[in-house]
């Protein structure tokens, strides 16, 4: 999908809903993947009972939200998990949910495919059990691939494999592509941001300059994998990405979580991106009166950005990704391809990196039970 | 499909319409696809289509002579991405 700048200007400005809603619906998680947006382990006993998120599922329908992206924690993990997802479905919102899979038994598979307007993410980050068990915990990778054999065996069509990108994956790349072939699914591979968990582990983790550049060409060459337009800061390197090729948080973008709490983007659960709750007055409220919102819908300031000759290609990159690192809105996104991120962060006298964010991590270690 | 003008056409029933500032959204539930309607004139034109007995009726009805050719570019492009259907 290749968007004109006319439309790309009217999309910085905000639309009248989101277009990309992604739904946390429980900070509870079997895993502990130290890369979590949302710090997930443990439930929250404040998270949106299944009246409040039926309510949720009609105003978002009532909006004209075409689909909603859920995820988590492990969003199977709630009990009314089917009985949210058969609501949204009743109300033409189409569903896609991220999942590590572990809940997905022979049972599950034939329910999820007996259901229409549904999309399903299994999330690997690595293409052998040693890669990804690094991030995800031990047994994850084996139980995501059950949860592929059984969405296979119960025909449920194109399911997609959800990977995120690592200095220590993005050589499987063409590994995940032949993995994605044997199950005829589609292959969707997404940005590490420095948020939740990440902030520790971002720095080890992010590929490097010479990986970002491998991953560009190869996703040049394969328009038909998915992004989610995670790696707009690399369209600096020559022609655009697949994708709006903009920061849509809060203009296109939005993210809910499990408290109802509403912020910016999937990337910024901070309370500096926090744009109100649904149980205040709803969530159209939140989007269409906030601030924060309105204020991010303002024409953007390139910043340090103003003199590079690709601002317009790349637009100054990812919001969470320089907040998260300690950069300012106005400096180059952190993994700038002309290195200009690193040489702002090395600039940076003090380096502030944001601490104080909800954190639902368990303390003990977890493993996963075979089944 | 192959857009014939001289047949009846409109909104596909797996399509769902969202107005915008700019036109229109238009998600199709079926190919999941996004696809945008850049002006109001052509968000009317479709939502008014079937009312037509076909296109260039539709077009003759409700586009200014000048535009007409660009709109039929338009419908054409909506048909190949099924968010129109002929009837």
């Amino acid at each position: 999908m290749a968007v004109d700048v006319s439309l790309r200007d009217r999309f910085e400005r905000g639309l009248a809903a989101p277009i990309c809603l992604t739904w946390e619906l429980t900070y509870a998680c079997n895993l502990a993947c130290t890369h979590c947006l949302s710090s997930s382990g443990r439930r929250d006993p404040n998270e949106l009972s299944t009246d409040e998120a039926k309510a949720l599922i009609d105003e978002i329908a009532a909006m004209q939200i075409f689909y909603v992206n859920i995820g988590g924690g492990e969003p199977m993990i709630r009990r009314d998990f089917f009985e949210l997802v058969e609501h949204a479905v009743a109300r033409r919102v189409g569903v896609k949910f991220s999942t590590n899979g572990t809940r997905i038994d022979r049972a599950a598979a034939t329910r999820l495919a007996a259901t229409d307007y549904l999309d399903i993410q299994i999330s690997i980050d690595g293409a052998d059990a040693a890669t990804s068990d690094a991030i995800r915990g031990a047994g994850s990778y084996d139980a995501a691939r059950r949860a592929m054999d059984h969405l296979q065996a119960a025909r449920f069509g194109p399911f997609k494999i959800s990977v995120v990108m690592t200095r220590d994956n993005v050589g499987q790349l063409d590994e995940f592509e032949r993995l994605a072939q044997h199950y005829g699914a589609q292959l969707r591979l997404t940005r590490l941001r420095p948020s939740g968990r990440a902030v520790e582990t971002w720095e080890a983790l992010h590929p490097t300059p010479e990986q970002s550049r491998q991953l560009y060409r190869w996703l040049k060459d394969r328009p038909e994998v998915l992004t989610g337009d995670s790696f707009f800061h690399l369209s600096a390197l020559g022609e655009s990405l697949e994708g709006l090729n903009l920061c849509g948080a809060g203009r296109v973008v939005c993210l809910i979580d499990p408290v109802g709490d509403v912020y910016a983007c999937p990337f910024v659960i901070h309370d500096e991106f926090r744009a109100g709750n649904v149980r205040e007055a709803g969530f159209a409220d939140v989007w269409t009166t906030s601030e924060l919102f309105t204020s991010l819908r303002e024409p953007g300031n390139p910043g340090a950005c103003a003199s590079c000759g690709s601002y317009d290609a790349c637009r100054g990159g990812c919001m969470a990704a320089k907040f998260f690192t300690g950069l300012e809105r106005s400096d180059p996104d952190p993994e700038c391809v002309f290195g200009h991120g690193e040489a702002a962060l090395a600039a940076k006298q003090v380096l502030l990196r944001p601490r104080s964010f909800p954190d639902h991590s368990r303390r003990v270690a977890v493993s996963i039970a075979s089944r | 499909m192959a857009f014939d003008p001289q047949v009846r056409w409109g909104l596909n029933g797996q399509v769902s319409l969202r107005d915008e500032e700019f036109g229109a959204l238009a998600y199709h539930h079926g190919t999941r696809r996004l696809v945008f309607l850049k002006s109001r004139g052509l968000v009317e034109l479709v939502r008014h289509l079937d009312q037509y007995d076909n296109a260039d009726l539709a077009l003759d009805a409700l586009v200014a002579t000048e535009e007409r050719g660009r709109y039929r570019t338009a419908l054409a492009s909506l048909a190949a991405s099924e968010v129109i259907r002929g009837r």
